[in-house]
């Protein structure tokens, strides 16, 4: 590529045509730069592995993670029969808890909420933290009050909050949404606004600099409106630092649900989420460290590798990285 | 709002741009740095009017304010017989068609997340109601009139060179047929033979479309090939506005002849004999500019009067514009022969 030399305002003159580049969407080149990120795969394979696994897994399994098996309680995880563990059985390839309940089934139906909240909640967050950031950032009247607002929200003490939210909406929202849904949608809720805050600041600070830049100046020469200068020049600028909030997020997320779980302000008793099966597991762990094992795998799995798939993308949406 | 086409496209009178500064504990306005102070001129249609001056003196800030990018402090801005001085940033948007701007730095002026593509069509997508087709054909032929290749419309600005990036740039400027452009030191982040390449461009664009340019720059030598009409700025203020024979052979302005003298002389037995004029000490604060002319601190004829009372800009010849005590008619004999003797000696 080099520029042209002779009467360059003369039109089409350039005498080594490039073969016209054929019309691929980008999203191919996206996907092939994603492809090559080996961690952003593993974690991809990973997280779809374990969606499904959640997903589809009990309807597969059959076993209802809430039936009690007092006969069968207390089992270890098959692999214990390589080593001549007598009480392992193959119906029970997790093992069962101490009132006989299927781990592996407790695993999956576990996984399903779990990874649900972690999502929605994570979601929420990053769209609210995003909204207020970008406002902040881009118009310099709201800058104070919405920042404000923030550090509000940073002082708020994130438990005793979600402990008052449980005793005033708990039973308005079972009775409208059902038990589980009612719960969901707080812990969701809860976790939601009580998480954005980081994404803001990081955003309104990207925001404040990238606002400063030629090209938003340029784009509003040619006359174009605040919020299409927000969401055409902006945001996929801003698109690292959310990327990389919304992984944080995620484990975030999951990892409240378990601490709101362990203190008994989660869902009922009967009904597992990974936070939950682990707590439950601690007492007995020197005995049954198998019981932690599980749900701590899949947590810190599952973030990881949310973790890896947002750093693939980051780069993936990068076209300067891409090398287009 | 046909008007004839002996009136300028741009009217600029009396232009000011400050900058508040905020400070102490309740974030008062303490004072405000003068940009822009007062600047008045004419571009006519189809003509360059070079804007010099060092760095810092508001050349940049006068171009941006000219287009309303910036909301002004006064002052009057008229183009194409439409006053857009107080008009609101969203009333503007329909005006944004006739006036566009090119950027200093290429690199920053492109939006790295899109394609070259996208870049060039933002302005149709803002302004016209072209199908997508359309689009792209407009897009093809605005990159050959900047002389880029068309198949690299798909290819995000990272991948081009710096000239290259900067017809990019021009393109972006030219997608709605506007009639004025002010051109933001468009070479200065460019090396030399790039430079008269984008200029070259400049010039053909001009003749093809029929364009009126704001050029804006500290090159001197490259605003003498590219202007009709020369402006000098120092601190916010021009001193001289005269058509580019004169000023270059017969600059009035103390500052102004300090200025060309600091431009390279290509042929060495007259860069032996040549005097330069080297001014001392720095520009003052625009924030806090000194009292009488703005230039009374450097100036290597000043006079008394030059301390207390600030210059008017007034016509000196037909065409050339001084604000200079010197060719005030109230500064009397004695004390321009005192001047003009000081600078002999300096």
């Amino acid at each position: 590529m080099t520029d042209r030399t002779a009467n360059p305002a003369l039109p089409a003159g350039d005498p080594t045509p490039v073969a016209p580049v054929k019309d691929r969407n980008q999203w191919w080149d996206v996907w092939d730069q994603f492809r090559s990120h080996k961690g952003a795969m593993a974690g991809l394979i990973f997280l779809l592995g374990i969606t499904l696994f959640c997903l589809i897994g009990p309807w597969l399994w059959g076993l209802d993670p809430a039936k009690l098996d007092i006969r069968n309680k207390d089992l270890r995880p098959i692999i214990n029969a390589l080593w001549g563990a007598e009480n392992v059985s193959w119906a029970h390839p997790f093992g069962t808890d101490n009132l006989g309940r299927d781990i592996m089934a407790q695993t999956m139906q576990g996984g399903r909420i779990s990874l649900a909240v972690g999502w929605t909640a994570m979601i929420l967050a990053i769209l609210i933290g995003t909204f207020v950031g970008v406002i902040a950032g881009y118009f310099p009247r709201l800058d104070g009050v919405l920042m404000r607002l923030t550090d509000l929200f940073l002082a708020l003490p994130l438990l005793p909050l979600l402990l008052v939210m449980m005793l005033l909406f708990r039973d308005p929202l079972r009775a409208a949404f059902g038990p589980e849904q009612g719960i969901f949608i707080l812990i969701v809720i809860g976790i939601g606004i009580t998480s954005w805050m980081q994404t803001a600041r990081i955003v309104r600070g990207d925001v404040l600099a990238l606002k400063e830049r030629e090209y938003v100046l340029a784009a509003r020469s040619i006359g174009t409106p605040s919020r299409r200068v927000i969401t055409r020049h902006l945001l996929p600028n801003v698109l690292s630092p959310i990327m990389v909030s919304a992984t944080l997020g995620l484990a975030t997320a999951i990892i409240t649900e378990s601490a709101i779980s362990f203190l008994g302000l989660g869902f009922p008793p009967d009904y597992p989420t990974w936070g939950k099966l682990l707590a439950d597991a601690v007492p007995r762990m020197v005995s049954f460290p198998e019981r932690v094992v599980w749900p701590g795998l899949a947590i810190s799995l599952t973030v990881l590798a949310v973790n890896y798939i947002g750093d693939g993308l980051r780069d993936a949406l990068d076209p300067r990285i891409r090398g287009l | 709002m046909m008007l004839d086409d002996n009136s300028p496209l741009v009217r600029i009178r009396d232009l000011q741009m400050h900058f508040p500064i905020y400070s102490g504990l309740f974030r008062r306005q303490t004072g405000a740095v003068k940009a822009v102070d007062g600047v008045s001129f004419d571009i006519q249609r189809g003509e360059t009017l070079g804007l010099v001056g060092e760095s810092g003196c508001g050349k940049s800030t006068c171009g941006r304010a000219v287009l309303r990018l910036y909301d002004i402090t006064g002052g009057s801005v008229e183009i194409d017989g439409v006053e857009i001085s107080q008009t609101s940033q969203s009333d503007l948007r329909a005006m944004r068609p006739t006036m566009q701007m090119v950027f200093q730095d290429p690199q920053a002026s492109l939006n790295p997340r899109m394609t070259v593509e996208a870049i060039i069509r933002e302005p149709l997508d803002e302004h016209t109601s072209m199908s997508r087709d359309e689009k792209a054909a407009k897009v093809a032929e605005l990159m050959d009139a900047v002389g880029l290749n068309r198949a690299f419309a798909k290819r995000y600005p990272h991948a081009f060179s710096g000239g290259q990036r900067q017809r990019i740039g021009i393109a972006r400027a030219l997608a709605l047929n506007p009639k004025f452009i002010v051109c933001d030191e468009p070479i200065a982040a460019l090396d030399v033979s790039i430079q008269a390449q984008v200029v070259n461009l400049l010039e053909d664009l001009q003749e093809q479309f029929g364009l009126t340019y704001l050029f804006i720059s500290h090159d001197l030598s490259m605003v003498r090939h590219i202007a009709n009409r020369i402006a000098v700025m120092y601190l916010g203020k021009v001193v001289e506005l005269a058509p580019r024979g004169p000023l270059y052979d017969v600059p009035l302005h103390p500052y102004t002849r300090a200025l060309l003298s600091a431009v390279p002389e290509p042929d060495p037995s007259k860069a032996q004999t040549r005097q330069r004029v080297v001014l001392q000490g720095d520009v003052p604060s625009p924030a806090n500019p000194p009292q009488g002319c703005n230039f009374c601190t450097r100036c290597p004829a000043v006079m008394d009067v030059c301390k207390r009372i600030d210059p008017t800009f007034q016509e000196v010849e037909p065409g050339r514009f001084v604000a200079c005590h010197l060719y005030e008619n109230h500064a009397s004999e004695t004390e321009k022969a005192e001047a003009h003797a000081n600078q002999q000696g300096s």
